[in-house]
């Protein structure tokens, strides 16, 4: 295409020190065929008003800072392009079900600074083993139990995408137990009693109605709502006291 | 949290925001039917322990317009939620692996749709024969 295309970008804007609530600015932007939302963005920013505020880095769908709603759904804006939806315009909101810090960018902490650490996002191990002693060894089928959900960026599309965070924000949420049940299913780790608390709980997969929009828009394949809802059996068998005899410690 | 002001979009209407919500409240609210269906099935079962007339009386009723259109209305979305319950079989299901390599989706849910539609032409059938 010789010339550019122009699109217009409605943005959601809200200034805590001055605004009660948020509400929508259009620009005009000039696009070419690969000029994802992300650049859009950077173009209103860098020509249009500095003020403009959201959160990137990468550009290429491995940091997970970009997320937002675009047109109403969660998408990394670095991965999503503005010709799809062009002659439309394009509606960018930031990630629902967050409260909202200025304009594009949200509030992370509830999941950075508690569900995430809730879920002891690291590997447990049965005994603890000293560095002699060697390595903890896998082989490649082992891995392959939680290769798929160790591959969550913490992009927070998920959380955008489950009603029930929304309505019950104490829920512990998609990535959070989609990371813990990476976690139980590593065959180094023997921490699911630490976290059977959190997994067995109404917070935990039992808040989850299989809404099922959290696999869909996950960037990296992830699928949470498989981890969760393998998650219910688990934890029945845990409520029945089957799990202490499928796994005891200090064996298997 | 952030001690700073921010602003809590409302939840108001969520599930009106997104096709996907829609059909999950379709698929939600199927189940009703299916739950009212069982409670009438139930019901036929504690008539026909009270006797004969009971029983007929039970029947009649059954046979009457509403009755009708409710069990139309509860074929249909009962339909639709066997429908949609093999769609969400592969999330429910065990991490189900064939030589290492993960079970296709499509696998579970068709292998579902249609052991349903076998099962339920059976039992048509012997219903039919009896």
């Amino acid at each position: 295409m010789a010339e550019p295309r122009t699109i217009e970008i409605e943005v959601l804007r809200y200034n805590p020190e001055k605004d009660t609530e948020p509400h929508f600015q259009s620009f005009q932007v000039p696009f070419s065929h690969d000029t994802s939302v992300l650049q859009g963005l950077q173009y209103i920013k860098d020509r249009l008003d500095g003020s403009l505020t959201f959160r990137w880095s990468c550009r290429m769908a491995i940091c997970g800072s970009c997320g937002k709603m675009v047109n109403g759904v969660p998408e990394l804006s670095c991965h999503t392009f503005l010709r799809d939806y062009y002659p439309g315009k394009v509606r960018i909101e930031p990630l629902t079900h967050f409260p909202i810090l200025r304009d594009l960018a949200i509030d992370q902490s509830d999941f950075f600074e508690k569900k995430l650490p809730s879920i002891k996002p690291y590997v447990v191990p049965k005994e603890a083993k000293s560095l002699s002693a060697g390595a903890h060894v896998q082989t490649p089928a082992q891995f392959q139990q939680y290769y798929q959900y160790s591959q969550c960026i913490n992009c927070l599309l998920c959380y955008a995408a489950c009603p029930q965070y929304g309505l019950k924000p104490d829920f512990t949420g998609p990535a959070a137990l989609a990371l813990l049940h990476r976690y139980n299913a590593d065959s180094r780790d023997r921490g699911w009693e630490e976290r059977e608390e959190i997994l067995n709980s109404e917070e935990g997969v039992w808040g989850c109605t299989l809404v099922g929009y959290c696999s869909e828009v996950c960037p990296k394949q992830v699928d949470p709502a498989h981890a969760i809802n393998q998650n219910k059996v688990n934890s029945t068998l845990d409520y029945f006291g089957v799990l202490k005899l499928l796994m005891p410690k200090g064996g298997g | 949290m952030a001690r700073i002001k921010t602003y809590v979009r409302p939840m108001q209407g969520w599930w009106r925001r997104n096709p996907y919500y829609v059909r999950y409240m379709i698929r939600e609210a199927s189940s009703v039917f299916l739950a009212i269906y069982t409670v009438i099935l139930l019901v036929g079962l504690f008539r026909l322990t009270q006797g004969e007339a009971a029983w007929d009386a039970w029947r009649a009723a059954l046979a009457s317009p509403g009755s009708i259109v409710f069990h139309w209305l509860a074929l249909l979305t009962v339909s639709y939620h066997a429908y949609t319950w093999w769609k969400v079989a592969p999330k429910t299901a065990p991490d189900l692996r064939i030589a290492g390599r993960p079970l296709p989706e499509l696998v579970i849910t068709a292998g579902g749709w249609l052991a349903t539609l076998g099962t339920s032409a059976l039992v048509y059938l012997i219903v039919r024969w009896m």
